[in-house]
């Protein structure tokens, strides 16, 4: 098992590492990371990433993708430890630039003190002020 | 935005806010809205739109002009500090009374404009940041410190992620001698952006007297 950080935390996913490769089903690519394998590439939302002839050879197996390639590919950023054990998958520049231009204000959940979550999109309805402050 | 809940807890109780407080431990939202600061802020209307993106939220940079022996500030520059904040806060009152009415509402062209663009280093720091943070939060720091290094090497206008590495001082704050170092290496430039907004005084950065 090797785990998958993601924005929305961290998850044990069944998947086979090999030197800069990370095989993954494509179901857990969908349910982790929200990229879905279709007929005319990887998809997420109206975007797909077209795979064929060489691209399809190198990333696509019939019962999985390489999703760190893919990964790469796309020009996200991609980080994982020596034992590749432990693998985050980054959001890139443009689409994070692109999300805060679309002024639809990116959705997060995160603990207050006792540790009961909240989510942005929970107060849909009220104003929010978004203030961030620290201790340091 | 502290890596350690404990670090944030005493001044949440301080505090008794009647609003929610989250604590962001790897810094999620900084990454998300593009903060490089605190206190930054972003104003969501009731449809989630985003009215105000990403600015600092009226604080004014009078702790450089500070006597760092007395940590007295001259009490021009103080007002300065006072009126920021004020400024700040009934912008944001005029906001909630009026809604889209108040002037301080971005039209959603000047709110595009407005938002911090971020290139492929500022990305690549903030998943190298997080991954650090998830690494050391998980006992695994000698494997995290590489990250955390690249973090900071990759986005070095975030104070965020650099005072967050940086040790913390005999007050708890990370206000050594390298980070007034590194406040003085800005010359003319800001530690506080200056904030888009009527009546907030914008001026150069206060210099320092001791």
């Amino acid at each position: 098992m090797l785990t998958v950080i993601t924005e929305r935390g961290a998850q044990e996913v069944q998947a086979e590492s090999d030197v800069d490769a990370l095989w993954m089903a494509p179901a857990d690519v969908e349910r982790l990371l929200g990229w879905t394998l279709k007929p005319e590439g990887l998809c997420r939302g109206p975007i797909c990433v077209p795979l064929s002839g060489a691209d399809a050879k190198r990333y696509v197996r019939a019962d999985a993708l390489d999703i760190a390639g893919l990964w790469r590919r796309m020009g996200k950023p991609l980080r994982c430890t020596h034992a590749a054990d432990v693998w985050i998958f980054g959001e890139g520049a443009r689409e994070r630039t692109l999300a805060l231009e679309s002024l639809e204000a990116p959705d997060f959940t995160l603990p207050d003190l006792s540790g009961e979550p909240h989510s942005l999109v929970d107060y849909r309805g009220r104003k929010v002020l978004l203030a961030t402050w620290a201790s340091w | 935005m502290d890596s350690r809940a404990d670090a944030a807890r005493p001044w949440i109780e301080a505090a008794r806010p009647d609003y929610p407080v989250l604590i962001d431990r790897t810094h999620l939202v900084a990454e998300l809205y593009n903060m490089v600061n605190v206190p930054q802020a972003v104003w969501i209307d009731e449809e989630g739109r985003i009215v105000r993106p990403t600015e600092n939220a009226g604080a004014f940079e009078g702790f450089r002009a500070m006597d760092r022996a007395s940590r007295k500030m001259p009490d021009e520059v103080a007002a300065k500090v006072a009126k920021a904040k004020s400024t700040y806060v009934a912008a944001v009152r005029d906001w909630v009374e009026k809604g889209s009415a108040s002037v301080h509402v971005f039209d959603p062209a000047k709110a595009r404009a407005q938002v911090p663009r971020m290139d492929d280093a500022i990305a690549a720091a903030h998943a190298s940041f997080r991954f650090g943070q998830y690494l050391l939060q998980s006992g695994r720091a000698a494997e995290a410190q590489a990250f955390l290094d690249e973090a900071r090497r990759l986005h070095p206008e975030s104070w965020n992620i650099w005072r967050q590495l940086a040790e913390p001082n005999e007050t708890g704050l990370a206000a050594g001698p390298e980070f007034w170092a590194r406040v003085d290496a800005l010359g003319e430039r800001h530690y506080y952006a200056p904030v888009d907004m009527q009546g907030m005084p914008s001026e150069a950065p206060p210099s320092r007297r001791g």
